[in-house]
């Protein structure tokens, strides 16, 4: 229909993938522990529901934050005229100070270079207008979040150049992957503005080392382009090693206040460290002024409503509330993480070894009928229609391995995980006996030989990823 | 290799739009803000601050909305009796928006309408506003390059919402005085003849900002035609649906295409917002309402970049649900609005001030063409920069929403209480009696002149349009244009 723009005639946003059909297939049959206890169970959603509870007793004790209200007087009147794009200076400058409590104070943000959004989507989307022109590349590690191809590429006509990542070191990012990666770039004709990584990263659940991080710094600094890092997940680190930010690295290099800080650019949001998707709070971070400038006018398209800056500042300037949170959040995600590690491993099924995010990178190479991505959407759909699992391929993540599949575990109980780990331990076993009866005894001996090495590998390896959800 | 200047680095590394004038914020109109900013008026602490009359927001019934908010905690997913609901809102993300916020936007939209059309909740898509529900739309009907064709004068925010990002022109389609701004067929087809970009669609702001008509439905009709005619779009900005007041009504583009059996409504798409009816710009509900199902599905994927709080959603679901609220929210408020504009304009009466005649909107549009030194642009800026810095008021020049004429001002009324719109009249008196002063002064000197001099001035000082500052022409002597009166 040529009365409608090019954005709406073409599938730029990525919606029709078929890694959205595990999505309607949810939504036609979404499991219920009563009412419908043989439905599909969503696994594929990046979402926080395990500690509401610590909110929820907040609000019970800080009554004025909760209804409004300053020193006992209504303020409805005030926020509801409240539209200034600059935002509500007391909630950046908590939300600031709780990205410093995330790093363990080792840096500092200064909320005058943050830039409120409508969630991380938006501060996303943004980010590109401002450093990018159509057609413009950016360089991303593979696998990585599908919704960044709407995000980054679709109403901007940026581009996005994949850093490929491989199972062979655990998908980090190494020199010759950049290099290699820049110079297809270069092939494609394509202009390289900068790179962009999710560190913890979705779908891997694992975090930047320093030496990425150096290596990024560096590439960045000799190419002179942009380094934006998400992190979104920062506050879901649990396991016994630090969160490094990109921001620790500039310190360390003593590039804090240099040229180069002001092309490397953080975005944060509220959706996954506090399990506030619904509330739409996004953040750029940027040291370049004229970023924070154009950015914070474009905010006008989305600026997050009044009302949740308010009841999130008084929340986040809770130094008390903040603290119980960070620690509780952490141990919660351990044990939930742990349970589905353990349930997969009685699945005989492994994934990449990870202590951040709200899901694993699983590995179901073993899984695969034939190495290939048509066998990873086989198995894909016999896990959602057969194991009712709603899952993410790593395909949909642009992962140039087929079989990993990113598995979520923060967004159901712990009786719902067990139910899901059931489902798929009696899916391997079944289909380990089918394949025990299909097959020659010679290749039964070649594949059971196969597996044992490969599973003996993966259970050695500390390298494996996961994909993502919308 | 060259090394580059830092400058010229710095605006190689940013996209031309971050390092561009696009956003339009450095016009020389922001002098009007800055100057409101440095020096804000209030009754006890900066009684002589400079007098907001820029701002179109509806404060009038702020006092109402507490009192319901206070009265139904559990509106709120915070207090004791919401509380419970916490968890499913914060979590809710989805871009269709909660069915009860969708179903209570439709009730609305319908009510401010007095009922005569319907509206589907599952046609309501969610945006940042109605700023981003404009840069949607646009996004969504035109290429970059293409053109929307708008009736001047028109909100300056367009330039930014529709252009920035997008890409997209604006055409203007002239509109004068000496018909009261009206919209006619033949400045349409001028325009649309003459643009030099492809047209898409037509953007009209029904009511009217910044002149704060309505269009009748005889007009309203012929748009929806001459779009149909063209296969272009008409996106119709409704967000002063309910500001109507006296004798003024409002009709939707909704209930004109009812009229129309051949309308081609896959072309009709409506911009809403609760920003202006509720006074509520800080809560970011903006709405796009579409008739072509293409447009809702790919305008709601958009959506994700500006989503409605869910936080604000279960709010807005409960209180607009809440029909004997919403009925007498919107009768107070078109009393109260209907009070503020009458002792504005009864005080400009008094004045001999001129403004045009309108029935709706958050402002005024007020005629000062017979105080400019010449009719231009440049003399309409000496004259705004003596209303601001001098006068203290800070008014929108009619140049800024790219009127056609020099000389028409907005004047906001709904964002101040009544004592500041006294002090505010005050003040509009002294610089008339001041002007009157001036000119007997030197009416009185240049009579004196006169009788030295061998020939005549060429202009008599009553016919004379000059202005400088310090010295102004005569006031009452110059009767307002009678077209500034004129029925719309």
């Amino acid at each position: 229909m040529k009365q409608l723009s090019t954005k709406v005639t073409s599938n730029a946003h990525g919606q029709d993938s078929s890694y959205f059909l595990g999505w309607e297939e949810y939504e036609k049959n979404p499991y219920d522990e009563i009412k419908n206890p043989n439905g599909i169970i969503q696994m594929g959603l990046a979402e926080n529901q395990l500690c509401f509870d610590l909110i929820e007793t907040w609000l019970a004790k800080n009554p004025d934050a909760a209804g409004l209200k300053k020193d006992g007087q209504s303020i409805f009147k005030e926020l509801a005229l409240f539209q200034d794009y600059h935002g509500l200076p007391e909630f950046k400058k908590a939300l600031a100070e709780f990205m410093e409590e995330i790093r363990e104070n080792r840096v500092t943000f200064d909320p005058r270079k943050i830039v409120l959004a409508a969630g991380s989507t938006s501060a996303n989307e943004t980010l590109m207008f401002c450093l990018a022109e159509p057609g413009d590349a950016f360089l991303l590690p593979t696998p990585y979040y599908p919704g960044f191809d709407r995000d980054l590429k679709w109403r901007t006509g940026a581009e996005i150049v994949p850093i490929h990542c491989s199972s062979s070191n655990g998908f980090q990012i190494t020199e010759s992957a950049l290099q290699q990666a820049y110079q297809q770039a270069q092939k494609l004709d394509l202009n390289v503005k900068g790179i962009l990584v999710t560190n913890p990263s979705n779908p891997l659940g694992t975090m930047l080392t320093r030496r990425e991080l150096n290596l990024l710094v560096d590439f960045i600094t000799s190419k002179n382009i942009h380094l934006i890092s998400d992190e979104i997940y920062s506050g879901t680190v649990f396991g016994f090693e630090q969160f490094v930010s990109v921001m620790d690295v500039l310190k360390e290099k003593k590039l804090e206040d240099s040229e180069v800080s002001k092309r490397v650019h953080v975005v944060y949001s509220l959706s996954k460290d506090l399990g506030l998707p619904g509330f739409r709070v996004g953040a750029i971070y940027s040291n370049d002024e004229m970023v924070v400038s154009a950015a914070t006018k474009m905010s006008s398209f989305g600026l997050v409503s009044s009302q949740t800056q308010y009841l999130l500042s008084a929340l986040l300037s809770d130094k008390k509330f903040t603290g119980t949170y960070l620690n509780e959040n952490k141990k919660r995600l351990k044990i939930r993480q742990r349970q589905l590690v353990s349930g997969l491993e009685a699945a005989g099924v492994t994934c990449l070894k990870s202590n951040a995010g709200l899901f694993c990178w699983v590995d179901m190479r073993h899984l695969l009928d034939t190495n290939t991505f048509e066998a990873e959407l086989e198995l894909w759909k016999k896990i959602v229609y057969e194991v009712k699992l709603n899952i993410s391929p790593g395909s949909s993540c642009h992962c140039t391995e087929p079989g990993w599949f990113r598995v979520c575990f923060a967004n159901m109980s712990e009786e719902t995980l067990d139910l899901a780990m059931k489902r798929l331990k009696e899916y391997v076993e079944s289909t380990d006996s089918n394949r025990l009866i299909s097959k020659s005894s010679h290749e039964r001996i070649k594949s059971l030989r196969k597996r044992t090495v490969s599973n003996w590998v993966f259970r050695v390896s500390w390298t494996d990823r996961v994909p993502d959800e919308r | 290799m060259v090394a580059l200047t830092a400058e010229k680095q710095d605006h190689n590394l940013l996209s031309r739009m971050a390092a561009g004038d696009g956003h339009g914020e450095n016009s020389a109109y922001f002098d009007g803000w800055k100057a409101y900013e440095e020096n804000p008026f209030h009754p006890i602490d900066r009684p002589d601050g400079v007098i907001q009359m820029g701002l179109a927001e509806n404060q009038l019934c702020g006092d109402l909305m507490r009192k319901w908010v206070l009265e139904h905690p559990e509106a709120s997913i915070c207090t004791a009796e919401g509380v419970n609901q916490f968890s499913d809102i914060a979590i809710f993300q989805d871009y269709h928006g909660l069915p009860e916020f969708r179903q209570a936007v439709a009730k609305f939209m319908e009510k401010t309408r007095n009922n005569k059309v319907k509206f589907d909740p599952d046609r309501i898509v969610m945006s940042g506003g109605a700023t981003g529900a404009h840069e949607t739309v646009a996004f969504c009907l035109a290429n970059p390059g293409d053109g929307f064709l708008v009736p001047t004068p028109y909100y300056p925010g367009f330039d930014r919402d529709l252009r920035w990002r997008t890409g997209v022109n604006l055409v203007p389609v002239t509109c004068h005085s000496s018909n009261g701004f009206k919209i006619t067929v033949e400045a349409l087809d001028a325009a649309y003849e003459n643009a030099r970009v492809p047209v898409k669609g037509l953007l009209i702001t029904n009511p009217s900002n910044p002149l704060g008509t309505t269009l009748d439905r005889d007009c309203l009709k012929s748009l929806v035609k001459f779009t149909n005619d063209k296969g272009i779009h008409l996106i119709a900005d409704e967000i002063y649906a309910a500001t109507t007041f006296g004798e003024s009504e409002f009709i939707s583009v909704a209930e004109v295409i009812e009229e129309i059996p051949d309308c081609n409504r896959d072309l009709i798409h409506i911009v809403y917002s609760l920003s202006k009816d509720m006074g509520l710009p800080g809560l970011r509900v903006g709405i796009i309402y579409s008739y072509n199902n293409r447009v809702v599905q790919i305008a709601r994927k958009m959506s994700s970049f500006g989503l409605v709080s869910s936080q604000t959603q279960h709010l807005i679901a409960k209180m607009l649900s809440d029909e004997d609220f919403v009925d007498e929210f919107i009768r107070k408020s078109k009393l109260r609005l209907a009070e503020r504009h009458a002792e504005l304009t009864t005080g400009l009466d008094g004045l001999g001030i001129g403004w045009l005649k309108a029935g709706a909107g958050l402002f005024i549009w007020m005629d000062l063409r017979n105080l400019l030194k010449t009719a231009t642009f440049d003399s309409e800026m000496e004259l705004w920069r003596v209303i601001v810095h001098k006068v203290k008021l800070n008014v929108s020049p009619g140049g800024s929403c790219h009127c056609h004429e020099p000389g028409w001002f907005r004047v906001c009324f709904a964002n101040m209480d009544h004592q500041t719109m006294e002090t505010a009249l005050e003040r509009i008196r002294v610089f008339t009696s001041q002007i009157e002063e001036e000119s007997l002064k030197l009416t009185k000197q240049m009579a004196k002149k006169k009788k030295c001099w061998q020939s005549s001035l060429r202009l008599s000082f009553k016919d004379t349009r000059r202005f400088e500052e310090g010295f102004f022409s005569p006031h009452s002597p110059v009767p307002p244009s009678p077209l500034v009166r004129a029925q719309i």
